[in-house]
């Protein structure tokens, strides 16, 4: 309130323009709607939030092209699946359609997502996602960071799995490195990303039952995450943000007792999923609401590079973990969970039951946990142990060195990917023989996701439009970097 | 649109030489991949190349700006530029990837749009214009993605002054 008439004051004396610095975007082909009269101080406000050509334009103002893109029909498909481009109906006036924007504060948008939704009465025609509200520069961050520093920025990505952000990276930078990781590292790596997928999915139910309206499963869905991140901050030190998986091996090793810890967490895990099961997988209302809706093809998803989950419902069984094997996943059981349909509801199944192939997994872990050391024993990329640096003035010295200067990487590039619970988390890594990474490029699965949201809306409801954008089940700090 | 044999297409460009990152080889589970390095005329046929002989997904597509590391290494008759697009593809079949490098030269950042090829870059390539600047010619919608639309310069580029961005809301009115 105050913000308007502040700025109808800046336009009462006399300035045309309410803001010199503020820049007025050039008046972009199908803006000039959002363009209000002459009213100043409405336009001051639009300078200052609105994204321009970036946003969803008008049906009239859109070239053919562009408005076959958004619904998905230009997509390489064969023939009788691919949207026919003359079913399109283009010459759709104006007037018939509302363009209404969703976001980016909506409480149903996992963050700062903004969809500009068309609609025709209540369908949605078009959709387009506007990203970029939470942008804050990690990739340039990256290149100033040491590769010592590099898991504490990656970590903040993708706050919901911090660890297989801090995993991708690590690998990368050991692939370059050329090291040989300890066997106990890599299963203190598996058992902590497993257990993260665990919470990470956990919170996707909570967070979808929320947006389907069923509360309880929201208080469950963090009840029961709240037990992985106890346990995260019993070995970690912190509940989100670990910094725990580094180059080199882990932080610390496992904290004494854990066996235990980790097998209450499974067995009520594993317990309360057939609780889960009881209050969605039978339910009518729930069947009602998700099968069928927001479907996508196995052509749609490969051609817009979708992965993880929505992948997968399609009917595709590509794990990661499974097909191209990283860390010790060749050395464990478990299925890879495939949908039929690419529907919610195939969505929402492969990932109540991915959560209990993970518990599955992390039982075997517990078995098989290898003595020896939790990183590796290479006094480069190593700092020494805390007891020897009481005792020696070089073990200081090192130490002192690893953190400050960090270590230096040899000369190359490599892209290593892992299955985050969102699908392929890359990191494209750039050294230059120095302690600092050239480029580092995380491709994050939300953001590549979310390009299949306009296809999966189309032709569906705008009350599943958030069911819909729901099960994609996109993390903005990894949108937005 | 004939597609040519990848085959060929590498071997008319530089050869694939093995990932450079060294010690991967030695990392229990991982593939190697191939690294390609086509010309800028070249690059969508050769990415077309290798959709049609099995690699269904465009995994990755970023830029990088060698500016200020210009020496690297680059196999023989590859003439360094500034940018490069760093294209990874994934063939779920054959469970491997496949790394397209392609040299853009600062003066002239334009490349052709693998949108047609594969319409999961449309996203990739926004956000490689939004943070460097790199032009996708044929692209449908060659708008920022992360910045906002106003911004000026590219972010991720080396020239960018880091800490000499002016604040973006300055001119802003107050709270009150």
């Amino acid at each position: 309130m105050s913000d308007v008439k502040a700025t109808a004051a800046t336009d009462e004396s006399g300035a045309p323009e309410p803001h010199p610095d503020t820049v007025v975007p050039p008046p972009a082909s199908g803006a000039q709607f959002l363009q209000p009269g002459p009213g100043g101080e409405a336009r001051g406000l639009l300078a200052e939030t609105s994204e321009g050509v970036q946003e969803l334009s008008r049906r009239s103002d859109t070239e053919p092209n562009e408005l076959r893109r958004e619904v998905g029909a230009v997509l390489r498909l064969p023939e009788g699946v691919a949207i026919d481009p003359s079913d399109i109906d283009i010459e759709q006036s104006d007037d018939e359609t509302m363009i209404i924007n969703m976001g980016p504060q909506h409480p149903s948008t996992h963050g700062v997502l903004r969809l500009m939704l068309e609609l025709d009465g209540e369908t949605v025609l078009r959709t387009k996602p506007v990203v970029g509200y939470l942008h804050t520069g990690m990739e340039k961050t990256g290149e100033e960071l040491t590769y010592v520093q590099g898991s504490t920025n990656v970590t903040r990505m993708d706050y919901l799995s911090p660890l297989h952000n801090e995993l991708v990276l690590s690998l990368a930078v050991e692939a370059l490195l050329g090291v040989e990781m300890p066997p106990r590292s890599d299963w203190i790596r598996m058992l902590m990303v497993e257990l993260n997928r665990v919470s990470s999915h956990l919170m996707w139910l909570a967070t979808n039952g929320m947006d389907l309206g069923a509360t309880s499963m929201m208080i469950y869905g963090f009840r029961e995450r709240e037990m992985v991140l106890a346990f995260f901050e019993k070995t970690t030190g912190l509940r989100m943000n670990h910094n725990f998986i580094r180059p080199g091996g882990t932080a610390a090793d496992l904290p004494d007792g854990w066996e235990d810890d980790v097998t209450i967490i499974c067995d009520t895990v594993m317990d309360r999923t057939g609780e889960y099961d009881e209050l969605f997988t039978g339910q009518p209302l729930f069947r009602q609401r998700s099968e069928g809706v927001g479907t996508l093809s196995a052509e749609e998803a490969l051609a817009l590079s979708l992965t993880g989950p929505l992948l997968r419902s399609t009917g595709v069984p590509w794990d990661l973990r499974r097909s191209m094997p990283y860390l010790r996943y060749d050395e464990v059981d478990f299925d890879v969970i495939v949908g039929t349909y690419g529907d919610n509801f195939d969505r929402y199944s492969i990932r109540l039951n991915e959560v209990r192939e993970s518990i599955r997994i992390i039982r075997q872990i517990v078995e098989k946990m290898p003595a020896g050391d939790y990183r590796v024993q290479d006094k480069k990329v190593t700092p020494p142990p805390r007891g020897r640096i009481d005792e020696s003035m070089e073990a200081l010295i090192h130490h002192f060195k690893v953190f400050t200067e960090g270590f230096k990487v040899p000369e190359g590039e490599v892209y290593v990917a892992i299955e985050s619970p969102r699908g392929e988390l890359g990191c494209y890594l750039v050294a230059d023989g120095s302690p600092k990474a050239y480029r580092m490029h995380i491709r994050g699965p939300s953001f590549v996701n979310l390009q299949g949201l306009p296809v999966m809306m189309r032709g569906g409801l705008l009350a599943d439009a958030v069911a819909v954008c729901s099960t994609i089940d996109p993390v903005m700090g990894e949108v937005d970097r | 649109m004939t597609a040519a044999d990848p085959g060929t297409v590498t071997a008319a460009a530089a050869p694939p030489v093995s990932d450079s990152g060294g010690g991967s080889s030695r990392l229990p589970g991982r593939p190697q991949q191939d690294v390609v390095f086509p010309t800028r005329d070249q690059y969508v046929g050769v990415v077309r190349g290798y959709r049609d002989s099995g690699f269904e997904m465009c995994a990755d597509l970023c830029g990088v700006d060698y500016l200020s590391h210009p020496g690297r290494r680059l196999p023989e008759g590859v003439a360094p530029e500034r940018f490069e697009v760093v294209v990874n593809l994934l063939s779920l079949s054959q469970a491997r990837r496949v790394r397209i490098r392609v040299q853009v030269p600062g003066s002239d950042a334009v490349v052709d749009s693998l949108f047609d090829v594969y319409p999961g870059t449309e996203a990739m390539e926004r956000e490689a214009y939004d943070l460097f600047g790199i032009v996708f010619a044929g692209h449908p919608d060659m708008t920022r993605i992360l910045m906002p639309e106003d911004w000026e310069g590219h972010p991720l580029r080396k020239d960018y002054g880091v800490g000499r961005v002016p604040v973006q809301f300055k001119g802003a009115p107050g709270p009150r």
